[in-house]
């Protein structure tokens, strides 16, 4: 199932994501026809279980698709969607057949800031964690501010309309789920962003002259690239493992170390691409910023690197001398499927 | 890590040693995640196991791969039963990074028999270990990395000489092993003759990408774990936190060049990566435990980390030399990417 996913949304966003798409992305337009493409292949659904209308992927199955997503900056919420409905899923609640679901925790009456694609959303699932329940709203009539991320994506702020629950059930998934399920999913975007951001930059360094060679024969150059190199590979890894992990909800140690490295991957790979790059990657023109910023943005969504690794610390510091080694091996350890 | 013949033979009775070699030389069939497995838990519980670990990781392997009949039921058995090391004869005083230019030379005489002249050095262990698997020019015409062959060199053969040398730390594991007029038998050859740079560096994929790449420092990370106590601050949180986050990542991409070993591919891309990856995560380490010393409560605890620290810090520079060096490690991870 995985390879075909891969196959499918590889050519999907190569024939409908272009340069022209993200530049118009960011002034707001919204592509109708890529989000229905992606609903004929049946992806937002993918995860659900198939009795509630869905194709029981795993997340294993799934990490091509939202690395595919990261690398080919995909403006649409298409990650969230999965998310959001797995977790419908895991509640048994049927997820609605069609529609961008969007995903936060909270309740219904405050305000949702920095929620992804909110205006786009025609469904959201709600996380009221001092209830612990999960509830399916109908975004119809919701009060959305338009607010936007570093790289122009849309994070807005916004109200539901009263009346606004379909369905609810309980949730007995970990109070932070959705933070997890948003550092699950950056990891991977990040990853996949990283992968493209090696090969452009290893292209251009083949192109551009300089002295009368191209310039990745320096090897000053070449040092870089490589190092540009093992932390896409490194962030491509770890959230690999933190996809396998997944379960229900994300395994938290796993999903933790690849949050945190894949930041870190994302700060030292976007500022080598751009110095690889020149004053051309530095152009509204180019097409670098549309990988570079977004790796920004999603280095600080759910949870910075810092902010990973110091829950992660916690728990180490706690399972001491002794516990550290199982907690490392733990991370990795096949965990029966659900 | 410690040179212990006793603990390599107990963990040999175990069935520990030469896991992935087949039965009948010795060995137990197994898979390479299990090799993993062993060896992860070795290094991570600090086991004294590098009198066997270079046969057992790399010598056995291309043995296996490359090697005559004889040469496996000579050299396989006794690997596996832990009674066998091995130490890698590659750099010698000018030939370091640029490893094509070995000097060292096996000619062949019309005896079939092989003559060798020449020295290696920085080899580890070789005042201790029973063989060692050089690579040196066969075709004396040659230059570069054609006319290179391996040869097992019987380390208490007439006319080899073995200098230790003394590192930073005073220590001595690694030595200069000199060879005049070295008689090897005509079957000394592994593999084909001329084949030797390739031989040598697909044997490098298996010495780059394993766990010992990245678990050198794993001592001094668990004692900083014990030493900030059970609610550290949240700068000695970070610090442990993202120690933990990257070793997670790198055991992710370790285990997958397994996979790849195990398939019978040739990773050498990919274990540049752990090994580069690893090596500066090791190093990190000690400047993580060099930033986070004066926080430490003053413990028992804290007195063994600042020990731990020294003895680490005394290793670290080599972490990133020996396996070939960061920047080789790059020029051939720029070569994949298609820029040399
Ligand atoms: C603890 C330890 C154990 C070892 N054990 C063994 C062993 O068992 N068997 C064995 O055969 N060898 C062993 N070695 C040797 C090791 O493989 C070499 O040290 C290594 O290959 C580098 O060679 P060199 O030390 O001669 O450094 P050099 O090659 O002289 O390099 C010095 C510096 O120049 C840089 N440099 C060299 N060429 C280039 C280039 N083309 N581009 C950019 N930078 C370059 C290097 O990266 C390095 O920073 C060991 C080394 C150590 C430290």
């Amino acid at each position: 199932m995985r390879a075909m996913f891969q196959e499918s949304v590889e050519r999907l966003f190569a024939d409908a994501v272009d340069a022209e798409t993200l530049r118009l992305a960011e002034t707001g337009a919204w592509s109708d026809s890529l989000w229905a493409q992606m609903e004929a292949l049946g992806l937002p659904l993918a995860a659900v279980s198939e009795d509630l209308g869905g194709i029981g992927a795993s997340w294993t199955d799934l990490f091509p698709v939202i690395r595919a997503c990261g690398s080919s900056a995909v403006p649409a919420p298409l990650p969230e969607t999965l998310v959001a409905n797995a977790l419908l899923s895991a509640c048994g609640i049927a997820p609605p057949e069609s529609g961008v679901t969007v995903f936060a925790a909270g309740d219904a009456v405050s305000v949702l800031r920095g929620l992804p694609w909110g205006r786009q959303a025609r469904w959201l699932v709600l996380h009221d964690t001092t209830r612990g329940r999960l509830g399916l709203h109908d975004m119809t009539g919701a009060a959305v501010e338009h607010d936007v991320n570093v790289a122009g994506e849309p994070r807005d702020a916004v109200i539901l309309a009263s009346g606004s629950l379909v369905s609810d059930a309980a949730f007995d998934g970990p109070p932070d789920t959705v933070r997890l399920s948003g550092a699950l999913i950056r990891s991977a975007q990040i990853a996949g962003a990283l992968g493209r951001l090696t090969e452009m930059s290893a292209q251009y360094a083949n192109e551009r002259i300089q002295f009368g060679r191209p310039i990745g024969k320096f090897q000053a150059v070449q040092q870089q690239l490589a190092l540009l190199a093992t932390q896409a590979a490194a962030a491509g890894a770890v959230a690999e493992a933190a996809f396998m992990q997944a379960r229900r909800t994300p395994h938290f140690a796993t999903t933790a170390s690849a949050k945190a490295v894949a930041g870190e991957a994302a700060g030292r790979g976007a500022a080598i691409a751009h110095a690889v790059h020149g004053a051309l990657g530095f152009t509204h023109e180019h097409s670098l910023h549309f990988l570079t910023r977004r790796l920004w943005a999603w280095r600080t969504e759910y949870g910075s690197d810092a902010r990973w690794s110091e829950r992660l610390g916690r728990l180490i510091a706690d399972a001491g001398e002794d516990g550290l080694w199982p907690f490392i091996t733990e991370t990795l350890k096949e965990r029966p499927q659900p | 890590m410690g040179f212990d013949p006793e603990f390599s033979r107990a963990l040999a009775r175990q069935g520990w040693v030469g896991l992935t070699l087949p039965k009948q030389y010795g060995g137990h069939d197994a898979t390479s995640f299990e090799r993993f497995v062993v060896s992860e838990e070795l290094l991570a519980a600090g086991a004294p196991v590098s009198a066997h670990w270079i046969a057992d990781r790399q010598s056995a392997p291309l043995i296996l791969r490359h090697g005559a009949e004889s040469q496996k039921q000579r050299y396989l058995p006794a690997i596996a039963a832990g009674e066998m090391y091995f130490c890698i004869g590659m750099s010698e005083p000018d030939s370091g990074s640029d490893l094509a230019s070995v000097r060292t030379r096996a000619d062949r005489q019309s005896d079939g028999r092989w003559r060798l002249n020449g020295r290696k050095v920085w080899t580890t262990n070789a005042d201790r270990c029973h063989a060692m698997i050089a690579l040196v020019r066969t075709d004396p015409a040659s230059e570069r990395h054609a006319g290179l062959s391996q040869v097992i060199v019987d380390l208490d053969l007439p006319g080899v000489t073995i200098r230790p040398i003394r590192d930073i730390s005073g220590h001595e594991h690694f030595n200069e092993v000199t060879f005049d007029d070295v008689i090897l038998e005509a079957d000394a050859l592994v593999g084909t003759a001329g084949e030797g740079w390739a031989q040598a560096t697909s044997e490098l994929a298996f010495e780059r990408s394993g766990p010992e790449r990245f678990l050198s420092a794993l001592t001094l990370f668990r004692c900083l774990t014990e030493a900030v106590g059970r609610s550290p601050d949240a700068r000695q949180a970070v610090e442990i936190g993202r120690l933990g986050a990257w070793l997670v990542a790198l055991r992710a991409m370790s285990i997958s060049v397994t996979g790849q070993l195990a398939g019978g591919q040739d990773p050498v891309w990919a274990a540049s990566c752990v090994k580069d990856l690893g090596t500066g995560y090791e190093q990190d380490t000690v400047e993580t435990a060099i930033r986070l010393i004066d926080s430490l409560p003053e413990t028992d605890q804290a007195r063994t980390t600042r020990r731990v620290l020294a003895v680490t810090q005394g290793m670290a520079p080599s972490f990133s030399l020996r396996g070939g060096t960061r920047e080789i490690l790059r020029g051939i991870l720029a070569r994949g990417l298609g820029v040399r």
